[in-house]
């Protein structure tokens, strides 16, 4: 890229935008992905999948609205609840490997948040695939706020 | 421009993806329970499950069924319309399915009304008062026994039926037979083996209507 050019600003603006819309994808893949457990497999998500759900379908509909126009205060509106979706997803995910005891799991009625329903390939979980979507979500975030900051 | 196309676009894609996906698992699902059903015969109806209707009826609803079930409530009258429609020609067989927590006991109290030939009647009570014995889907059996009053069971006899073996017995095969044929939301119908497509009045009404129609041509 010629980085002479007068329109700097406008080469970081659209790498900015093209991050962002990533994040949505990520966001949207995400959302569908549960509506699809949940309704479709009618596989019923436990408490912790409840709070993840929580902070992850609101970033289907505010990411959009920071892509038109390209509004870079996005990143300020996004990033906690994708940071608080993150914790509780890794929460999840400490509990589901054991780490966490099954005494502090803060679900006890319903469907017991320590229980797989899902394993791919004998490693891939839902909650790792929520750890994944909120983790890439927080890089793609933080990346944009770093491109179109300067 | 270009970025809302893209945007569109994506979206756009993201929703046939789902669509298309749902409708592939939807009739993957749909064969698995058929052949399910079709595996397990044997676990469709048992000697001990209460019925209603003419024994040699060549339609046969088995419905698994929780008192506590809304929905199930709502569905009674509509299967036995149904069945009045056709006199003669349909059967209901019902088996239990207590998915709601406390409910296994309200099945016991209906099992002990059967001993003393009340089954239907208290069924229909049960249902009828199902808000008020189990209020926020919670069944509780000591709320149930003003309901029964009026049909002239002996309650005290009834008290001491609903907890013998072979009632445990019962509900526990029937939880098993639910398990084996993958029952996992009430109410389920089966029509001459067959299960619903998917759950709906419309979907029950055509599979009955598709077999009283079969039972006619034979």
């Amino acid at each position: 890229m010629n980085t002479t050019q007068p329109f700097t600003g406008m080469y970081n603006e659209t790498t900015a935008w093209t991050l962002t819309f990533a994040a949505w994808l990520v966001a949207s893949v995400s959302t569908l992905g549960a509506l699809f457990f949940g309704e479709v497999m009618q596989l019923p998500p436990c408490v912790l999948c409840w709070y993840q759900r929580i902070f992850m379908f609101p970033l289907v509909l505010i990411l959009p609205i920071g892509l038109f126009p390209f509004d870079r205060k996005v990143v300020r509106y996004a990033l906690p609840l994708a940071a608080l979706g993150w914790l509780f997803a890794v929460f999840h995910l400490l509990l589901i490997a054991g780490v966490i005891p099954e005494s502090i799991k803060p679900c006890t009625q319903g469907v017991p948040c320590s229980q797989k329903v899902i394993e791919w390939f004998g490693f891939v979980t839902i909650p790792l695939l929520s750890v994944v979507a909120f983790s890439t979500l927080i890089a793609l975030l933080v990346l944009t706020y770093s491109r179109s900051s300067k | 421009m270009k970025q809302k196309t893209l945007f569109i676009v994506a979206a756009v894609v993201l929703l046939l993806v789902f669509l298309i996906g749902t409708l592939a698992y939807k009739s993957e699902k749909t064969g698995q329970s058929a052949q399910l059903a079709e595996r397990n015969r044997a676990n469709l109806v048992r000697m001990h499950s209460p019925a209603f209707g003419k024994p040699d009826a060549p339609v046969v609803i088995v419905e698994f069924f929780d008192p506590a079930c809304g929905t199930c409530r709502e569905f009674y009258p509509l299967v036995k319309k149904m069945m009045a429609a056709n006199p003669e020609r349909i059967r209901l067989v019902l088996r239990y399915a207590p998915f709601h927590n406390g409910s296994d006991k309200v099945v016991a109290v209906l099992e002990a009304a059967r001993k003393q030939g009340k089954f239907w009647p208290a069924l229909e009570v049960l249902l009828g008062a199902q808000a008020s014995w189990a209020p926020q889907h919670t069944p509780q059996v000591a709320l149930v026994w003003r309901h029964l009053e009026g049909l002239g069971l002996n309650l005290e006899q009834l008290k001491v039926d609903m907890t013998a073996p072979e009632i445990a017995h019962v509900i526990a095969q029937d939880i098993e037979d639910a398990r084996a044929l993958n029952v996992t939301m009430t109410p389920e119908y089966f029509v001459n083996g067959k299960p619903l497509p998917s759950f709906g009045y419309e979907q029950l009404k055509k599979l009955v209507d598709d077999a009283l129609n079969e039972a006619q041509r034979r």
